[in-house]
């Protein structure tokens, strides 16, 4: 077991350079996924924690020790892969055993460790089959048991469910996390699916092409995007996004039409600033005043609803807000929203994030929200 | 398409069946003309029953071809050849395959020319090697007119003269490049993880995941080593050296010579010298075919 320490690493492919400068420290026994979306470097950064990849700059270090100069054997890294990587013609029993084999670890041992390892995954009664008769969910978990046998500093997973159908996936995701539990060795889980993300992670990392735009922990993830890119990947359906103003006494003018009421002490904003609002479909509030709310001026957004998809607990409504689209998630035993129907709705003053229109950061305080 | 009626599979069966007998009506006729004396091999239509004198005449060619020392000579070679080519066709896919160096590809284009220059067509200079193995390094120096005072070093009359040609060819190191290109990466990068080095990796991964393509290259190999005719005329002119295939054409005299030719002991001789590389088919394949049902990569 160690921590990991990435020290501005980059990486270029001849004159392209795909990474740019990642740092992050990721302390002993941390679950981390790595959530981005297709292409933007993921794999990339775990590949040169395995040592898979040459390191064109920065640093990397496992227990305090640079690797960077290290063959991928020397680093105590194991690594699962998207397509588990089985070796086609050796039993699942060789499979597992052929890192201890290569260490030169004495027979009985090895058979010791790789009966113990077989039980941990449930695999013990498939010892002597190969990975052509396995299936799916099976090779997955000869994959990790080949990783567990070898006893590694830290695990390093490639998008290892994405091969999965949905439901052995929430089930393997279930038992990562449970292993993870148990065996408290640092992991690094590379994924674009941000539900496998939040639910096994202690710590996420969001990436977009080739730079991280957040650290945080699932929940303040959600809670606190950093930017308008985090806040656009995380939650589905994605945030409602909309350019306002801000106004004075606490409010924010939606451009095309609305009004929605902030706190001002929660921002690092001035009056008559040009923002990014963002709201969460589950965080609107359907107006209980609609008819006469425009004569108290209470602040709120004209919403039209056109669609409407029942999700079991949840309800999603889609429609529009002005020219916009505008989603509203509600449970699913609130009254329904009649469709061509204008709706008032708002959101708690809390719940609403603005973000710069250029750089797209999060505008809120930060000082403020750690302290919520 | 898979369709079963009886007509069809009484025509197909059918079709099937003409074959055969058309690919072996010249053996049959070859294995019957062994069992007669030569004036009833020469009656024309020859009789197509068999006849007693097969004993006589298979014993005769085999002691007038001298196979007892032709058939060890050819085996040494079709063997030789056969593994030579393997380790050198696999090995060097491996190089090209698997590690960036410059040169990489020009090297490969280099073995790949050789495709288009069978021994035949570079016999004259493959011969002058095999006459003194030192000649090409001795020519490079000479260019600076340096002689270092080499001395000659003569593959006439060896099982290495008889071998080493016939084993640079290109055929064998396409396919291995070919089959390790399908080799998905993730294999090479978890045996990496796994704490394998490259050498490893070939003797406990790609070796064994060849092992189909290894049988059909064997096959390939010892029966075109086998079946070597001109290269080993040329390099050999000492009779304990002669291969089978050479010994053959000493079996069947020359019409020049004023000898009308002995066909049931050539014939008795020919089917001699076909045994081995049919052996090695029919025990391959066995083998071959188990591979393509088990592997799957
Ligand atoms: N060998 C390579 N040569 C050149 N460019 C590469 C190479 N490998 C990856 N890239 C580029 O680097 C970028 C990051 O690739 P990477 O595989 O890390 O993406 P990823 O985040 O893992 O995506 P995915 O979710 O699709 O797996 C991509 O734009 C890709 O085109
Ligand atoms: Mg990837």
């Amino acid at each position: 077991m160690a921590d990991v320490s990435i020290r501005n690493v980059r990486k270029s492919y001849g004159k392209t350079e795909v990474v740019h400068g990642v740092s992050l420290d990721i302390p002993d026994g941390t679950f981390v996924a790595i959530l981005g979306p297709s292409g933007c470097g993921k794999s990339t950064v775990l590949r040169m924690i395995a040592g898979l990849e040459t390191i064109t700059a920065g640093e990397i270090a496992i227990g305090g020790q640079v690797v960077n100069a290290l063959e991928p054997r020397e680093r105590g890294c194991a690594m699962v892969f998207q397509n588990y990587a089985l070796y086609p013609h050796m039993t699942v029993a060789d499979n597992i055993g052929y890192a201890l084999k290569v260490a030169g670890v004495a027979k009985a041992e090895r058979r010791r460790r790789v009966e113990e390892a077989a039980r941990t995954v449930e695999l013990t009664e498939f010892l002597d089959r190969r990975p052509g008769q396995l299936s799916g969910g099976q090779r997955q978990r000869v994959a990790m048991a080949r990783a567990i046998v070898r006893e590694p500093k830290v695990f390093l997973f490639d998008e290892p469910l994405s091969n999965l159908d949905a439901k052995l996936r929430a089930a393997m995701r279930l038992e990562i996390r449970r292993l993870h539990n148990r065996l408290k060795a640092t992991s690094v889980f590379v994924t674009h699916d941000q539900a496998e993300a939040l639910t096994l992670a202690d710590l996420v990392v969001v990436m977009n092409a080739g730079t991280i735009e957040q650290i945080a922990s699932p929940r303040d993830l959600y809670r606190h995007p950093a930017s308008r890119f985090v806040a656009g990947f995380i939650g589905s359906p994605p945030m409602n996004m909309m350019p306002g103003v801000i106004t004075a006494g606490g409010g924010v003018e939606i451009a095309g039409g609305g009004r929605l009421a902030i706190d001002l002490d929660d921002f690092d904003i001035e009056i008559g600033r040009a923002v990014d609002v963002g709201m969460r479909p589950e965080d609107v509030i359907l107006d209980s005043r609609m008819q006469d709310a425009a004569a108290t001026g209470q602040p709120a957004l004209a919403f039209t609803a056109e669609l409407t998809e029942e999700l079991g607990a949840t309800r999603l409504i889609y429609g529009k807000s002005g020219a916009r689209d505008f989603a509203i998630a509600m449970p699913a035993s609130s009254p329904q929203l009649p469709h061509g129907q204008v709706t008032r709705v708002h959101a708690a003053p809390a719940r609403i994030h603005l973000f710069d229109q250029t750089t797209g950061l999060s505008l809120r305080n930060v000082a403020r929200a750690q302290a919520q | 398409m898979i369709e079963r009626t009886p007509i069809l599979n009484f025509v197909t069966h059918a079709i099937l069946l003409s074959g055969l007998v058309i690919l072996l009506l010249p053996i049959f006729i070859v294995l019957i003309a062994t069992t007669h004396d030569l004036p009833t091999v020469n009656t024309v239509p020859m009789p197509l029953w068999p006849g007693s004198h097969m004993l006589e005449n298979w014993s005769a060619a085999w002691t007038k071809g001298d196979f007892a020392r032709a058939l060890v000579n050819s085996l040494v070679v079709a063997v030789g050849v056969t593994v030579g080519k393997i380790t050198i066709a696999a090995l060097s896919a491996f190089s090209i395959v698997y590690f960036r160096y410059p040169g990489r590809t020009v090297l490969f284009w280099l073995i790949f020319i050789t495709l288009m220059l069978p021994l035949e067509v570079r016999i004259v200079p493959t011969y002058a090697v095999a006459a003194d193995a030192l000649r090409p390094i001795k020519a490079l120096f000479s260019l600076g007119n340096i002689d270092i005072g080499l001395p000659e070093w003569n593959l006439l009359n060896s099982y290495t003269g008889l071998i080493l040609p016939l084993i640079a060819t290109a055929t064998g190191t396409f396919l291995y490049r070919q089959f390790f290109l399908t080799v998905p990466e993730e294999l090479c990068e978890s045996a990496k993880m796994d704490g394998a080095g490259p050498l490893r990796f070939f003797w406990d991964i790609l070796i064994p995941l060849s092992a189909t393509n290894m049988a059909a290259l064997a096959v390939i190999m010892f029966v075109y080593a086998w079946n070597q005719f001109l290269w080993p005329l040329l390099v050999v002119n000492k009779p304990h050296m002669m291969t089978a295939t050479v010994q053959l054409d000493r079996i069947v005299p020359g019409p020049l010579f004023g000898q009308p030719p002995i066909w049931n002991e050539a014939m008795a001789a020919t089917l001699i010298v076909m045994i081995p590389p049919l052996i090695v088919v029919i025990m391959l394949q066995r083998w071959f075919i188990r591979g393509l049902i088990q592997s799957d990569k």
